[in-house]
């Protein structure tokens, strides 16, 4: 048992699943000697080659697809897009091509490719190294996306990312990279895809977060506990395509009163299916109108300190909504 | 060239004269195929059809050097002949037009031309224009790194070739030496746009700035595309790396049945292209050779046309998936 990072524990469950199975690799932008920009893949290629670790060229579009066609042919591709902002290029490859090839093919290809990508806003990043990008394609039936939060579930759900023998979006919060750590036992549980999880149960409120914003939710969850005995129930989504709605809903009626906190701006956001989930599917249960916070409607976080942090939703705000939430 | 002076251009390549008849055989047989096709399509049955006619020879003869089930091939919606060649069947062909249950691409979801056939390697193909090209790059550098000796076959038309995916391939391709083959089918349109306004400078000749050789090839000569394709698969089984061929050819058919070519070009440039039918262009060649006579072409064409009625027939009998169908096989389960 050792205490790890977010980053840590990815790079762990990825050198395990390569060491295990021969036909896993890794190929992206500066993921080699470099071992990417974040150190995700650092020393992967020394213990598994050149081959099984490539530097591709500057060209997503082609890592994702020839990630694609790698699959086709018996490999399980790992493809790190650098930063979440920097996926659109490949977009047509993730939702045209990986995600409709089972469906299209009726069930005779399927493509087991997982597609890491970092997101979120970090100081100094400016408008294109901070987007939250899950929305854009959490409307892809056929692909998966997860994002979790906690290191020993990152570890567990890279492993199960690789082994899905569906295209998998795995996305990491770059601001939680080094911020969070916790013991990841060498016999980490496994976690399948699709499953939410309850960090803390409560009876007076339900918050659903993920990435930087549950991490935060949770701070703030213990606060106001110790403050004003407010019990917070805080649930981890963990996948957000295909949404596990059965535990979402299953807090939303216990408590009544429902807030999603996400970094991503709010219109056509995953917190918008999530809540209308929980409008349509808990309503009689509820004693408050569904409550979202997120970021606002503009592109993305800006590069000045001061004009990031009124971008992404701060702990104060996630305090305040959760107040109003409790006194509704 | 005159019979005895010097040898068939078959005889230099080594090719006998069984593989002459099966070339000419799947020639005829996809275009066969194709003009039911379009009689379905008049009669209201088949909603949509696109063609292969006059591009026969250029996919015949490049397909003829894969090994079904162990080389890869990502083709266009075009290439029925080649699907063909590899032992896709004219009743497939003509379930998937009609899309019933049994369409061996997709069970009926998807558009004709959109092949797949996982035993045959046919990886599974779509509509957005050239997006196969870094995925047969991904499937060459698999056979690479396993030390074998597959090849991956991929094409697109002409115009597959002015987008970003086209290049990245290309690119990705000339840096690992893969063992792919990109075989560009130039049939002078991509839809109405004629190639002048589609291509700058030649395609063949892009090869050379990535590092390996392109080939332009008259795509209407079989033996010729067959020749050039040849060497470009042995080039990668050696590990060589990738070749680039530019077949130029001709569309002779409207871009699908949903077009009406009247608008964009003459019917003097089709009949000229007529002339240069490659099916019958090859049917010349084997009949000089003494490979064929007219009483044995009449038999192999007889023969096509039962088997393509009885194929049609066939299939505009079979039966519809179940409409709750579309509702299943989203995702693969572990
Ligand atoms: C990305 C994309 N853009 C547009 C289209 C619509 N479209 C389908 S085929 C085609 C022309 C392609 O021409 P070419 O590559 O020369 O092939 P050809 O049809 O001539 O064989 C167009 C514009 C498409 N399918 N995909
Ligand atoms: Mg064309």
């Amino acid at each position: 048992m050792a205490t790890k990072n977010l980053l840590q524990a990815i790079h762990e469950g990825l050198a395990e699943e390569m060491r295990s199975d021969e036909s896993v690799m890794v190929l992206g932008e500066d993921v080699g000697r470099a071992g990417g920009v974040f150190r995700v893949t650092q020393g992967l290629q020394e213990e598994f080659g050149e081959a099984r670790v490539l530097d591709t060229p500057l060209a997503e579009s082609l890592i994702v697809g020839s990630a694609i066609g790698l699959s086709a042919n018996g490999m399980r591709p790992v493809a790190e897009i650098q930063f979440g902002d920097f996926i659109t290029p490949a977009f047509d490859q993730i939702v045209n091509e990986a995600a409709k090839f089972y469906y299209r093919s009726n069930g005779a290809w399927n493509c087991p490719i997982t597609i890491r990508a970092p997101y979120g806003a970090v100081h100094g990043g400016g408008l294109y190294h901070s987007q939250s990008i899950e929305a854009w394609f959490s409307n892809t039936p056929g692909l998966k996306v997860v994002a979790p939060t906690f290191p020993a579930d990152a570890k567990a759900m890279i492993k199960s990312a690789i082994r899905d023998p569906n295209p998998v979006l795995f996305l990491e919060h770059k601001r939680t990279y080094r911020l969070i750590k916790e013991d990841v036992p060498d016999d980490n549980p496994e976690v399948p895809i699709g499953e939410a999880r309850v960090h803390r149960e409560g009876a007076d409120i339900t918050v659903v977060a993920y990435g930087l914003m549950l991490y935060t939710a949770l701070e703030v969850a213990d606060k106001l506990l110790e403050e004003q005995g407010l019990e917070t129930e805080v649930v981890e989504p963990r996948t957000l395509y295909p949404l596990d709605k059965e535990t979402i809903l299953e807090s939303a009626r216990k408590t009544g009163k429902f807030l999603v906190v996400s970094e991503a701006n709010l219109t056509g956001s995953v917190s918008a299916e999530i809540a209308a989930v929980v409008a349509r599917e808990a309503f009689e249960w509820l004693d408050a109108p569904v409550m979202r916070l997120g970021s606002p409607d503009v592109p993305a976080a800006a590069f000045a300190r001061p004009m990031m942090d009124h971008f992404v939703p701060s702990a104060e705000k996630i305090e305040a909504a959760m107040l109003e939430l409790a006194a509704y | 060239m005159a019979i005895g002076e010097t040898r068939a251009h078959h005889e230099a390549l080594g090719l006998d004269e069984d593989d002459l008849r099966r070339l000419y055989y799947h020639m005829l047989v996809a275009r066969r195929v194709d003009e039911r096709s379009w009689i379905l399509n008049r009669q209201g049955k088949a909603a949509f059809v696109i063609s292969c006619q006059g591009q026969e020879a250029a996919q015949v003869g490049a397909a003829y050097n894969l090994r079904p089930g162990y080389d890869y091939l990502y083709p266009y919606y075009r290439d029925s002949g080649m699907t063909l060649l590899l032992g896709q069947t004219p009743r497939g062909q003509f379930l998937s037009i009609l899309g019933r249950a049994e369409d061996p691409n997709s069970g009926g979801r998807q558009m004709p031309g959109h092949f797949s056939d996982r035993g045959l390697n046919i990886v599974t193909t779509s509509a957005p224009v050239g997006v196969q090209y870094p995925q047969a790059t991904g499937t060459a550098l698999a056979f690479k790194m396993r030390g074998e000796d597959g090849v991956a076959l991929v094409c697109g038309g002409e115009a597959s070739t002015s987008g970003g995916d086209w290049h990245e391939a290309m690119n990705f391709a000339g840096i690992h030496d893969l063992p792919v083959v990109f075989l560009i089918e130039n049939n002078v349109y991509s839809i109405s746009t004629p190639a002048p306004a589609q291509v700058a400078g030649a395609i063949a000749r892009r090869a050379e700035g990535f590092g390996f050789p392109g080939y332009e090839v008259d795509g209407n000569d079989v033996l010729a595309v067959y020749e050039v394709a040849r060497e470009a698969f042995e080039r990668a089984r050696r590990g060589e790396g990738p070749t680039l061929i530019e077949a130029k050819t001709y569309r002779i058919t409207a871009h699908s049945s949903d077009d009406d070519d009247r608008r964009y070009r003459e019917r003097e440039e089709i009949e000229e292209w007529r002339l240069k039918d490659p099916i019958v262009r090859f049917e010349k060649y084997l009949l000089e050779n003494g490979v064929l006579d007219e009483a044995g072409r009449d038999e192999i064409d007889e023969r096509i046309k039962a088997e393509v009625a009885e194929a049609s027939a066939y299939a505009e009998k079979a039966p519809f998936a179940e409409p709750e169908s579309v509702l299943t096989g989203v995702y693969a389960e572990a």
